[in-house]
This record gives C-alpha cells, structure tokens and sequence, in this order.
C-alpha cells in the first residue's frame, strides 16, 4: 500500500507543483526509490548515489526522524505519513568580528 | 554585496517583533527560526523561534524537530515555510559564505538580524545558485 510523502518547497516542482504525493514501498528507501521512480529529477536530492540519506535532509516517519529510527531501512506501513524538510544550517562563521 | 532584486518581503508585525525577541533571547548565541506565510506576494506572517542545535555564536543549525514542528503548523494554517532568519551577534545582517553554502531552498527568504549595534537591523536576501540578492523588508500590519 502507497504511504503519504510530505514534499518539502524545494523538491515540489518536480511533481507538478504537488506538496503531497503517495510512493510505495515496504521500508523508507524503497518509498523513496519509488519517488524517484515516479519523479526522476529527484534523484540525488534526498538519497546520494552511494545510497546513503543526504546530510542536508531529515526525513521522518510520523513525527520520528529516521536518522533514529532504522534510517533508510526503517519500515512503513499504510497510514504512515513520510515527511521530506530541508536541513536547515548557516552562520556568520566566515566573516571576522566586525566584518 | 549583493545586487538588489525586484520582489519585496513583508513581514508581519508580530513575526517580526517575534524575530527579533528570539535572537537578543539567544545571546550570546546565534538564534534561528522560521517563518511561514505566502510566497507570491512574500508575506511572512509567522515566526517560528527554534532552537539552535549548533549552540554557537558562529552558527546555526535549526533543530530538526522544530522544522517539522513548523512545517507542519503552517500547513495546518494553510501557508506554507517561506524562509528561515538567524542572527549574527557581532557581524553585518549580510549572508556569509556558509549561509550561501548552505541555502536549501531557492525559494526561500534568507533573513538576517545583526546585533552588533544598539539597534537590531534586519535585512532579507533571496539566495539563488550561490547569487544574493537582497530584498526590501515591508513591516506589515499583523
């Protein structure tokens, strides 16, 4: 069964401007396998090509971030929601006191 | 600097009262938010004050959980995260080379808050492939 998939701003162009899609799959990766599969340019924005979860990227099952869960192998059911949001980092380091 | 763009960012009231509160709360730190509102024409209309999980005065990283938290909030009130704003405690309200770095979204509203002076200043960047562009900052009624 299809679970939701939150999209967060910067990924919903590539599905016609939808904030929400549905994606199959038994586990995290294979939802989000099937995104890509459903929306190719997404590829590479959430999982990198070594197959790992993007640094610049939580995604959480319900309101559990995945990172502390199983990660990419954690499972999902019907009725889960899967939500996709930007790491969100910066910061004045570079510039020096007074800059 | 930058080059000086065409769109407008207006910032309610509250939220930026919201803001600016959050950032002079989080020193000697830098704080960090969210806002939510509309994107076309910018408003933001509600801060969301989150936590610095850096817990720098050199950076920011906003806590995952109140992304979401956030997110989830405005969706619920129809709108939508249309930027995110953090303050530089000692430096220009202008984006380093770390906050171009790591913009996540093009779409989004880059807000700074400098509190090197008396006098909070606030500024708004668009920040598109590593280009700034600033933006003017409309208080609006809340």
């Amino acid at each position: 069964m299809p679970v939701e998939v939150r999209l967060p701003t910067v990924l919903r162009q590539y599905a016609g401007g939808r904030a929400s899609v549905h994606a199959n799959g038994a586990t995290i990766g294979e939802v989000l396998e099937d995104l890509v599969r459903q929306f190719p340019p997404m590829a590479g924005h959430v999982v990198t090509e070594d197959g790992s979860l993007h640094k610049f990227v939580n995604v959480y099952k319900d309101d559990d971030d995945i990172r502390y869960l199983d990660k990419l192998d954690t499972k999902v059911e019907d009725g889960h929601l899967v939500t996709i949001l930007p790491a969100v980092a910066g910061g004045a380091t570079d510039q020096a006191p007074g800059a | 600097m930058g080059v000086a763009c065409d769109a407008v960012l207006y910032l309610a009231e509250p939220a930026y009262l919201c803001m600016v509160g959050h950032c002079y709360d989080g020193l000697p730190l830098e704080a960090c938010g969210l806002l939510g509102g509309r994107p076309d024409p910018a408003r933001a209309d509600i801060c969301y004050p989150a936590r610095n999980a850096a817990a720098s005065a050199k950076l920011y990283t906003v806590e995952p959980r109140d992304i979401l938290h956030a997110d989830r909030d405005a969706e619920a009130r129809g709108m939508e995260i249309i930027g995110v704003f953090h303050s530089h405690t000692h430096t220009d309200a202008y984006p380093s080379p770390t906050d171009v770095a790591q913009a996540p979204d093009p779409g989004w509203h880059y807000v700074l808050v400098s509190l090197r002076d008396i006098a909070p200043v606030v500024r708004s960047y668009r920040i598109v492939d590593g280009k700034i562009a600033e933006e003017p900052v409309v208080l609006a009624g809340g």
